[in-house]
């Protein structure tokens, strides 16, 4: 394999961007150490690396948000420095971070040229309008966009707003865009259309830095990548001479024999019975069982009600009818209080926003829904909940420099332990994971599934949500599978295929 | 395992002493101005470092101090209760009406001071919490309204004054009584500030008092009755208010319903001062206490300093400005 083999072998093509030794610390990290990366012009060219690896810093370096500290960028073969985002764009630098830099109020328009409108008078700052809107128009149609320039962008889609920020890019004659995680918030065909968008960029010479998580899209779209970890540079790849396992090995650097480690499970007892709950508008005669030593994958289509179904059992949202039963008893979950005194836990689909206060330590984070047994006299035994925090911190492999972390500075996979561990704290025996791996990188989550797996074999009851397939297909041991608001199949780990799920979810009647 | 929280420390720029610069201001810049004020004041004015002065400080602070622990509990959970001062005046006018015109027991109408403030904050919780009104602001800009209005109604728009001459002398001892050198209200504050300290450091109560001014959604996922905790936190701040009640009457042996205009906002300054952050999940009782301190500090240096009262405004008014631009230095050290 081309360890380093790729980079500055080829001189067939002078580089657009050359970095050479840059490093970077922060007090008390080294974020970036003796960095190289070469991006030509018409490339696409991966960044690739797990959290922490330093590839936001790296960006940031570029768009002149940070000065590096040691270390060479070449710009056209010139030695350059860029000390302000200003400079960045105007040598033709321009980023897409996946939060989006547009004011929702104003036009397409208005947004392309914020700060640069064409005037017709510059005295009176009298904007040509007509000037704005014809620019704009050809910009839209260059990247085959059938938008009218005037249309707020407060009503496009994700995907929509990605244009006008390429759209921009290509207002400010960018000849490097850089793409943080563009797919994460699209859909199949959105993606299928950014791509084919960014081929036409690298046809006109622009070059492109992509990063992204999704191996499989990096390898659809990008011609070289390099690799980062730990903030050192591994490797740069010709993508068309490696493979994905390969590409997993330089990120985590050791080889992951295998992504699903699947245990056989023990099914124990009945954990969880539904029976006929409905939502009106979301959730249609649902009937279900969830068993110790057992993982139940939820698969469907976004919008199936998945999540809904998850968070009407736990009791975070009301329901209009329905029993449930816990460990055989009649249990009326009307809020979440009830649903974890009966033993239940949520580990939310957004965990930012739902499952963990982010300010808030390690250590307040995991003892929250716990409280009450770490409570005598009135007052916390704050010694048993320090000792506890801190066992999960070890027993989990949670990253932090110690529990008085703030949550806030973890990566996504660490942050998803902490709030495992909230719900192992409270002792729950029928955990929900709604998209459990999602936002963290590879080797995080094949400890996830890990801990899953010894969840099982301790007897909880783990039910899955989730949108990958694969992470489906690997982990679960049953897969309900819902469309509309209704379960339309049930399907066993054998019986399970990518094709039977997907039939059943697009509303198809499955029979075995 | 090969994951680094690298690139989220990395957010974390200038440091001092492990802290960013914001960070630090946040924490230790209150404690600095009010350090620098006693060291200025003692300095300039002769008569800033005694004993009277010093107990004069802790009497016309302490209805403050109170206010403000109060406050405190409703900021961190990212609320707002703008209604202290008018249920102050409430407590207050109940209190003088019960033991001066009525002749009820005094020990039965300051116990009725102290329920009715607590009454009037349950009442905010649940107009929050049960009629879903949109933020605190509003309830509480409602009560404040309406415990006015009943302040006026009962005291027929006059002062009440006199327990002494009424036979209930005991109401004075709160505001104006001592024990040795020591004014009683400070011991209350004192008091009152370690039984808030524990209550938000080590009960199950205060941690589900941060966790919902740092994110609700969590909190209620994670089991944490989020109305009922408001409910207690609005009531708390309401006792507060009924107790600073007691505490002013006694200082002024009268209740009248013009009483503590405007007080609402001295805490809110001082919560604030204290390190406590209008987007919740932050604030201790200690720095409360030096919020607080500085305000009362402040108010004593300029009158000793013998700066016209409409100078004083100004300066109290600068102060709150500076209270919140480091509000802002905070939040902006955080990311």
């Amino acid at each position: 394999m081309p360890e380093s083999a790729g980079y500055d072998s080829q001189t067939d093509n002078q580089p657009l961007l050359k970095l050479e030794g840059i490093s970077k610390s922060f007090p008390g990290v080294r974020a970036l150490h003796n960095v190289h990366m070469e991006v030509r012009r018409g490339e696409v060219h991966a960044l690739l690396g797990e959290n922490g690896a330093g590839k936001s810093t790296l960006m940031k370096i570029l768009s002149g948000a940070y000065e590096r500290d040691t270390g060479q960028i070449f710009w056209e073969g010139r030695p350059i420095q860029i000390d302000t985002p200003k400079e960045a764009q105007d040598l033709g630098i321009a980023i897409i971070y996946q939060e989006f830099n547009l004011v929702p109020q104003l036009s397409i328009a208005e947004n392309v040229w914020i700060s640069r409108e064409p005037f017709r008078n510059r005295t009176l700052q009298w904007i040509d309008w007509k000037e704005m809107h014809r620019r704009t128009q050809a910009l839209l149609d260059e990247l085959h966009l059938a938008l009218d320039p005037r249309r707020p962008v407060a009503g496009l889609g994700v995907a929509q707003q990605q244009m006008v920020e390429i759209a921009k890019a290509l207002s400010l004659d960018a000849k490097l865009l850089i793409m943080d995680e563009p797919t994460s918030a699209l859909s199949g065909a959105e993606i299928r259309q950014l791509f084919s968008v960014i081929r036409r960029l690298k046809a006109r010479g622009v070059a492109v830095v992509f990063i992204s998580h999704q191996l499989d899209q990096v390898f659809e779209i990008c011609d070289r990548g390099t690799v980062l970890r730990d903030g050192e540079y591994i490797a740069t790849v010709n993508l068309a001479d490696t493979t994905e396992d390969e590409i997993i090995r330089l990120m985590v650097g050791r080889t992951l024999d295998q992504q699903y480690p699947k245990m056989p499970a023990r099914r124990g007892g009945e954990a969880l019975r539904v029976e006929g709950l409905n939502r009106a508008g979301a959730l249609h005669d649902i009937n279900f069982s969830a068993y110790s030593g057992e993982i139940l994958g939820i698969a469907g289509l976004v919008g199936a009600g998945r999540t809904e179904l998850m968070r009407a059992v736990f009791g975070a949202d009301p329901i209009d009818s329905g029993r449930i039963t816990i460990f055989g008893q009649a249990t009326d979950v009307k809020s979440p209080q009830a649903a974890i005194r009966a033993g239940m836990g949520l580990l939310p689909e957004d965990r930012k926003q739902e499952g963990l206060v982010l300010l808030l330590s390690v250590l307040h984070n995991i003892s929250m829904a716990s409280l009450d047994k770490l409570t005598s006299h009135l007052l916390l035994r704050l010694d048993d909940e320090r000792e506890q925090a801190a066992g999960f911190v070890d027993r989990l492999r949670i990253a932090t420099p110690g529990v008085s972390q703030k949550v806030q500075f973890l990566s996504g996979g660490n942050q998803q332990k902490v709030v495992l561990a909230k719900w192992l704290a409270s002792q729950s025996k029928i955990l929900i994971f709604d998209e459990p791996t999602r936002g963290i990188d590879v080797g995080a989550k094949i400890e996830v599934y890990s801990l899953m797996n010894s969840l099982v074999d301790n007897g909880v009851a783990v039910i899955m949500v989730s949108s990958e397939m694969p992470e489906l297909l690997g982990m679960s041991d049953r897969i309900l599978v819902m469309h509309e608001g209704s379960i339309t199949a049930e399907l066993s780990r054998h019986q399970a295929t990518q094709e039977r799920i997907l039939a059943a979810a697009m509303g198809a009647e499955i029979d075995d | 395992m090969t994951e680094m929280p690298a690139s989220d420390s990395a957010r974390q720029p200038r440091s001092l002493f492990g802290m960013t610069l914001g960070g630090f201001i946040g924490r230790f810049g209150a404690l600095f101005g009010l350090i620098t004020l006693v060291v200025v004041l003692s300095a300039t004015s002769p008569v800033f470092l005694t004993a009277d002065n010093l107990s004069n400080i802790g009497r016309q602070g302490g209805v403050n101090a109170l206010l403000s622990v109060g406050m405190l509990l409703a900021i961190i959970t990212a609320g707002i209760d703008l209604s202290v001062g008018s249920i102050l005046a409430l407590s207050m006018s109940m209190l003088a009406l019960l033991a001066i015109q009525w002749g009820v027991n005094p020990y039965l109408a300051m116990l009725a001071c102290v329920a009715v403030g607590a009454g009037v904050g349950l009442t905010n919780g649940l107009l929050l919490t049960r009629l879903h009104l949109p933020h605190p602001f509003i309830a509480t800009l409602g009560t404040m309204n309406v415990a006015r209005g009943l302040a006026l109604i009962i005291t027929g728009a006059s002062p009440i004054s006199g327990f002494d001459r009424a036979g209930a002398p005991q109401v004075l001892w709160l505001g104006s009584g001592s024990i040795g050198p020591i004014p009683v209200v400070v011991l209350v504050v004192l008091v009152v500030y370690v039984i808030f300290h524990l209550l938000l450091s080590n009960t199950a109560l205060g941690r589900h008092i941060y966790a919902i001014g740092g994110n609700a959604a969590a909190a209620r996922l994670s089991g944490i009755d989020v109305d009922r905790t408001l409910v207690i936190v609005y009531s708390l701040c309401g006792l507060m208010a009924g107790l600073g009640a007691l505490v002013l009457a006694g200082r002024t042996n009268s209740g009248y319903p013009t009483a503590g205009v405007g007080y609402e906002l001295d805490a809110i300054a001082a919560v604030i001062i204290g390190g406590a952050s209008f987007a919740g999940g932050v604030g201790t009782v200690w720095g409360t206490l030096i919020g607080v301190l500085l305000m009362a500090v402040l108010r004593n240096g300029l009158v000793l300093l013998q700066v016209p009262t409409e100078w004083q405004i100004v300066a109290i008014g600068l102060v709150i400005i500076g209270a919140v631009y480091v509000d802002v230095l905070r939040r902006r050290a955080q990311g």
